[in-house]
């Protein structure tokens, strides 16, 4: 994965698997402790604990017909190569916390990426799912809830102007918190 | 069919082609790989592409979805497209400019891109 928007938008999908009804993201810069914090809290299916000891193993997926499963995997190396750590908390049928943290100015800590893009396209692709960010750089924040589920089924047009629209509004406030 | 679970993962898993069908019938279908293979190929733009050019033409009927890894992870992005009453076209390797042809040939004129089908793609 290049960045971390693009490992936020394969987990959001474990979620979405899972059953969640709500997703919770938190991505935290912490400039002055130099950490990067990165929290996904889901209120779908969980793991139960073996399962919950296995999942960040590559080989080890619960797909009937696969035989791995790399997005826990991948977040974790990324996390632990760049002097962090990652963690998997949750219980089977309470959903599950996926953290992965970094050391801010470490080299090999993935870029944040296109953040805005992650947040449209799990939008547009699973309308039923209440999505919640929260977006903390130094002394500026400011978070984005999508609201209640909307109905109207997954990748309509009529909804893609909407989901644009809030694609934007991300950009800018990312555009803030980076400015300054 | 073993489980209750596997029979839960295979109502989600079919739920937005139920939907659709309830929905409207006469809508192509674009459908973008984004399983963590797809992702990391460089998915999220293609389907992005999809989504900003029929918003652009204002193409009516189009559905634009994503679904998981196929186990052709080398071939990723794959993009299948399916105009109402016709066999679904696999595109591999796709690229945002690939998708603006894609939308141009296929979905609006009709005509499957050849060159860029699993069937033909080199």
């Amino acid at each position: 994965m290049q960045d971390l928007s693009l490992h936020i938008l394969d987990l959001a999908e474990n979620s979405a698997r899972a059953g969640a009804t709500l997703l919770t993201i938190e991505l935290s810069e912490h400039t002055g402790q130099n950490r990067l914090r990165l929290q996904m809290t889901d209120n779908g299916a969980g793991m139960g604990r073996e399962t919950l000891a296995k999942a960040a193993d590559p080989f080890f997926t619960t797909k009937p017909g696969k035989t791995m499963g790399l997005g826990l995997p991948l977040l974790k190396e990324a996390a632990l190569q760049a002097g962090g750590f990652f963690s998997l908390r949750g219980e089977a049928g309470r959903g599950l916390a996926v953290t992965g943290e970094f050391q801010l100015d470490h080299l090999d800590r993935p870029p944040l990426g296109d953040l805005a893009e992650t947040i449209a396209v799990f939008r547009l692709s699973y309308p039923e799912i209440r999505l919640v960010l929260y977006r903390l750089r130094g002394e500026k924040s400011y978070s984005f809830d999508s609201g209640p589920p909307i109905s109207g089924g997954p990748g309509k047009q009529d909804r893609f102007a909407e989901v644009l629209k809030a694609r934007e509004w991300i950009r800018q406030q990312e555009e803030q918190l980076m400015g300054g | 069919m073993k489980s209750l679970a596997e029979l839960a993962a295979a109502r989600e898993k079919y739920k937005p082609t139920i939907a659709m069908r309830h929905d409207n019938a006469n809508a192509a279908k674009i459908v973008v790989g984004m399983g963590t293979c797809g992702i990391a190929a460089g998915a999220r733009p293609v389907y992005m592409k999809f989504v900003e050019l029929v918003n652009e033409k204002q193409l009516s009927d189009v559905i634009v979805v994503m679904s998981g890894c196929a186990g052709k992870c080398p071939l990723e992005p794959i993009v299948e497209v399916a105009l109402p009453g016709t066999e679904k076209v696999t595109y591999v390797r796709v690229t945002p400019e690939m998708a603006e042809k894609i939308v141009e040939g296929h979905i609006i004129g009709g005509k499957p891109v050849a060159e860029y089908a699993e069937a033909t793609a080199k």
